[in-house]
């Protein structure tokens, strides 16, 4: 790639909003003529979930330059704010999409301001250490929601870390948050139409951001950190600001999903350091900085193992070996080199620009 | 006339290394003044104390007036100095324009929130931006290589990039670390005419390292000759480079 | 008197971290990366001896020696088809995903062949407890084994490193790659000895941790992984004394913290103190200081 137009930067843009919404209104006609299975129904919501997921670390991983490793704690700290707010809202805001409207922004917000506080101390650090932290800071996160019991009376609200009888409440009172068991009963609010809006709400954070004064700034941190303090960038600020507003967005996805599922646990599967490294697979698999190849691969990396299901007992061996082969085959500098011998590299891309 | 940059009784150690000890400059508003000295005399500390990546042990640093010792590296820039660097720094992954265009960062500003709701000021602040980047490109004659992602540019125009970058954010003086370094004959007469365009056009006070003589006694007109750290001469360029001392230090015994 | 216990388990645990610390650490010393999959390689282990005795009947003595044998294979051969193909990659992202990919191949294979359910693991250690202050104190054969071991381990690798030929290479590979190549060692073949160290060191402490808890799973290796690599940063990775010291406070920390706090919550107090070191002191307790050069 060796010229970037600015008419090309729009263009692209548009080509990626437009694979939403073409994929969006394709969905909707299957669904509306039942073209399609229960199974794929019920992918939906989590689809989007990921492709929000993967296109908000790639706001850290692939525009600000640094590893992070904790991106589904952000997610855990969305999902739990947003769906206690929805619980103890439910009687108050009967208007569900109001309310929901509103548990996405306290969600979100709840999850910046997270993203911002661990931000603080530890954006000094850099490369693996950074990524280690981070990983730590996602763990704790999950393990302090494992052992929070809240409950609810007309006293108000009542915390412990022990268990639910600890609380003290009166009779009228309710367990919200119950420690391990999470919460349930959350209003199931999230469809499909609104996970596409929030796709499109990401992407136009995310790539506003980017093609603007502050993406600038913040691309110069991650190419030459010492060159852009010496052009007057401010580094601490901007590379909070990535990381927040990608906490932030982590959050957003939370919301969604926990309001797409009855009962919310912090499980190791879904907020655990084994989420942060999927979304971050998706992230390098459709390349590192391209946010339109973070789409595409969380889609396909998140189909993929359902399409495998016949083989159900390899797929997860399949999907590891994919893995290893992608990456072998985008970053060998020997296999570099083959390819561009036979002129394979338009297939996959792995030039660092923005789309 | 007072002077734009007044250093004094400067010096730093790293370890029990005195890496630079007692060194004194004093630069007037449009000079262009040359740091000389063989390999690891201390020349890039200097630099790097007058940024700010460095902390002096002792020393002051004045700059148009205002004491800048101890500050950090963006509050320096902020108060008038820009560099390049020895080993280019340029942000390679960003096109040309968007280099010269981050170093444009604090003159020309919007907020986030209207960057990310395209607001009216978003448009117009960036096409302002576009306009000044497009003219100091056009200075170094990197116009027609705007769109070129940085890391693709032939070496000679890097180093060029990186003296627009550091213009754009409108520096009082402007500190250039070995701007010759890698160029063939032809291209570092190309680039002391730039230079000099630079001084005459932009009002600019200019130190510059160098190793290139000729390029030199080209076009600074005082010299400070640095040697383990230490001054070994300072002074109009003619008298300094005969200066037999001077002669010594670089040429051996 | 408690206490005390609670003392010497955390030591034993810490142990078994600091043997796991050391693979971790040994191999980023060198090949600057974090191996991902070390800790699977630890199931791995695990799963062989189980194969071996519990299920094939063979002597123990035979099942751990073909554990060491089968994850030392299985460490060089990693590097060499993952690894080595993108050392000079030009994002160390690419490495670290490539050994996430390894990581769930392992953690695959295992599940396709013993499946899911959680195995009894039966423990290597034959030792007798030793009951201390009138039997208050009751020291388990498998911590007795552990910490002896770990002391082994650490005194050996401490000698082989500064006392032979290839411990020497190994030093110089980790300092400069192109310098040590200059100098005529075999880089490729460092790097591959010590993979085979570390994936020995690794079949080693998933037999212990296998003992000491006898549970074994296809997920057994990846939180004691995650753990040890705590342990190693901790410490300052990179550097050996520094796995011992970490991995040893960080598995007194946790038990003490299962012990007096909230089981639940060990972990989290884990990397809180492994996040307040780093912050205080970026490099780890040992760590050296990189300064990047302008």
């Amino acid at each position: 790639m060796k010229k970037m137009k600015i008419n090309k930067k729009t263009k692209d843009n548009i080509i990626t909003y437009g694979i939403v919404l073409v994929a969006y209104i394709v969905m909707e006609l299957l669904i509306n003529t039942g073209h399609i299975s229960s199974l794929m129904q019920g992918l939906l919501v989590p689809l989007c979930v990921y492709v929000i997921l993967a296109v908000s670390l790639n706001l850290t991983v692939g525009i600000l330059g640094e590893l992070s490793l904790g991106h589904a704690g952000f997610m855990c700290v969305g999902a739990f704010t947003g769906a206690f707010f929805s619980k103890c809202t439910q009687n108050a805001i009967p208007a569900d999409l109001l309310r929901f409207i509103l548990a996405i922004i306290i969600g979100a917000i709840a999850a910046g301001i997270v993203g911002f506080l661990i931000g603080m101390p530890v954006l000094r650090l850099r490369g693996d250490y950074l990524a280690i932290v981070t990983l730590a800071f996602g763990e704790i996160i999950k393990n302090i929601i494992n052992v929070l019991y809240v409950g609810k009376d007309s006293d108000g609200f009542h915390f412990s870390l022990k268990d639910s009888l600890s609380l003290g409440l009166k009779e009228d009172g309710e367990v919200i948050i119950n420690g391990a068991q999470g919460i349930t009963g959350t209003p199931k609010d999230s469809t499909f139409t609104i996970g596409i809006i929030l796709i499109v709400l990401t992407l136009i954070i995310v790539l506003n951001l980017i093609h603007s004064r502050d993406g600038r700034a913040i691309m110069s941190i991650r190419d030459n950190l010492i060159a852009a303090e010496s052009i007057g960038i401010n580094i601490t600020k901007y590379k909070l600001m990535a990381f927040s507003v990608s906490a932030a967005l982590a959050g957003m996805a939370g919301v969604l999903y926990a309001h797409n599922l009855n009962s919310l646990m912090a499980t190791p599967k879904n907020f655990g350091y084994n989420m942060s490294i999927m979304i971050l697979v998706f992230v390098v698999l459709g390349g590192i900085g391209n946010i339109r190849g973070s789409i595409i691969s969380a889609v396909i990396l998140t189909l993929l193992p359902e399409l495998l299901r016949g083989l159900s007992n390899y797929r997860m061996l399949i999907y590891s070996v994919i893995l290893i082969v992608m990456m072998l085959f985008n970053w060998s500098p020997k296999l570099i080199n083959l390819r561009e011998k036979y002129s394979f590299k338009r297939l996959f891309k792995k030039t660092r620009e923005v789309q | 006339m007072a002077a734009l940059l007044e250093v004094k009784n400067l010096g730093i150690s790293f370890g029990g290394l005195r890496a630079v000890d007692d060194f004194e400059i004093s630069i007037k508003k449009g000079q262009l003044y040359g740091l000389i000295g063989p390999n690891g005399a201390g020349k890039t500390t200097i630099f790097n104390l007058l940024t700010g990546v460095y902390k002096p042990s002792e020393g002051v640093i004045m700059l148009d007036g205002e004491n800048i010792t101890g500050l950090k590296t963006i509050e320096i820039n902020k108060a008038g100095i820009a560099r390049t660097f020895q080993n280019i720094r340029l942000f390679k992954d960003l096109s040309v324009i968007d280099n010269v265009k981050a170093g444009l960062h604090n003159h020309y500003k919007y907020t986030t929130l209207e960057g990310v709701l395209r607001l009216p000021s978003y448009f117009k602040t960036e096409k302002a931006m576009t306009q000044r980047a497009m003219e100091l490109l056009k200075v170094f004659e990197l116009d027609q290589e705007a769109e070129y992602l940085a890391a693709n540019l032939p070496y000679g125009k890097q180093r060029k990039l990186e003296i627009a970058r550091a213009l754009a954010t409108e520096p009082k003086l402007l500190l250039l670390d070995e701007p010759a370094a890698g160029m063939n004959p032809n291209e570092t007469m190309e680039l002391m005419e730039t230079i000099r365009f630079v001084r005459d056009n932009f009002d600019m006070t200019i130190l510059l390292i160098e190793h290139d003589m000729k390029l030199v006694s080209g076009i600074c007109e005082e010299l400070t000759v640095l040697n383990f750290g230490r001054i070994l001469a300072q002074g109009e360029t003619a008298g300094v480079l005969n200066d037999p001392q001077v002669i010594t230090a670089y040429l051996g015994e | 008197m408690s206490f005390i216990s609670y003392l010497i388990n955390g030591i034993s645990l810490g142990s078994v971290y600091a043997i796991i610390a050391l693979g971790y650490t040994m191999v980023y010393g060198i090949a600057k990366m974090l191996n991902f999959a070390h800790g699977d390689v630890i199931m791995v282990g695990g799963f062989t001896v189980f194969f071996a005795v519990s299920m094939q009947g063979l002597p123990t003595a035979v099942g751990i020696l073909l554990s060491v044998v089968l994850c030392t294979l299985l460490g060089i051969t990693i590097e060499y088809i993952a690894y080595r193909p993108l050392r000079q990659a030009a994002s160390s992202l690419a490495v670290l995903i490539t050994a996430i990919g390894v990581s769930y191949f392992l953690q695959n294979m295992a599940l396709l062949i013993f499946g899911a359910n959680t195995k009894a693991f039966t423990s290597v250690v034959t030792l007798p407890a030793i009951k201390l202050a009138e039997g208050q104190i009751i020291i388990s054969g498998e911590t007795i084994v552990t910490i002896i071991s770990c002391i082994i381990i650490m005194t050996g690798l401490t000698l082989f490193i500064n006392k032979t030929k290839a411990g020497q290479a190994m030093l110089a590979v980790s300092e400069d790659k192109g310098a040590a190549q200059l100098m005529g060692i075999n880089v490729n073949g460092t790097i591959s000895l010590t993979f085979a160290i570390g994936s020995a060191l690794a079949a080693i402490a998933g037999m212990l941790l296998c003992s000491a808890y006898p549970s074994l799973t296809p997920y057994t290796g990846s939180m004691p992984g995650i753990k040890a690599f705590v342990a190693a940063v901790f410490g300052g990775i990179g550097s050996i004394p520094g796995a011992l010291i970490g991995g040893v406070i960080l598995g007194i920390i946790e038990i003490l913290s299962k012990a007096y706090i909230s089981s639940q919550l060990a972990d989290a107090i884990v990397f809180m103190v492994l996040i307040i070191v780093l912050l205080v002191k970026p490099t780890g307790i040992l760590g050296k200081k990189i300064q990047e050069k302008v």
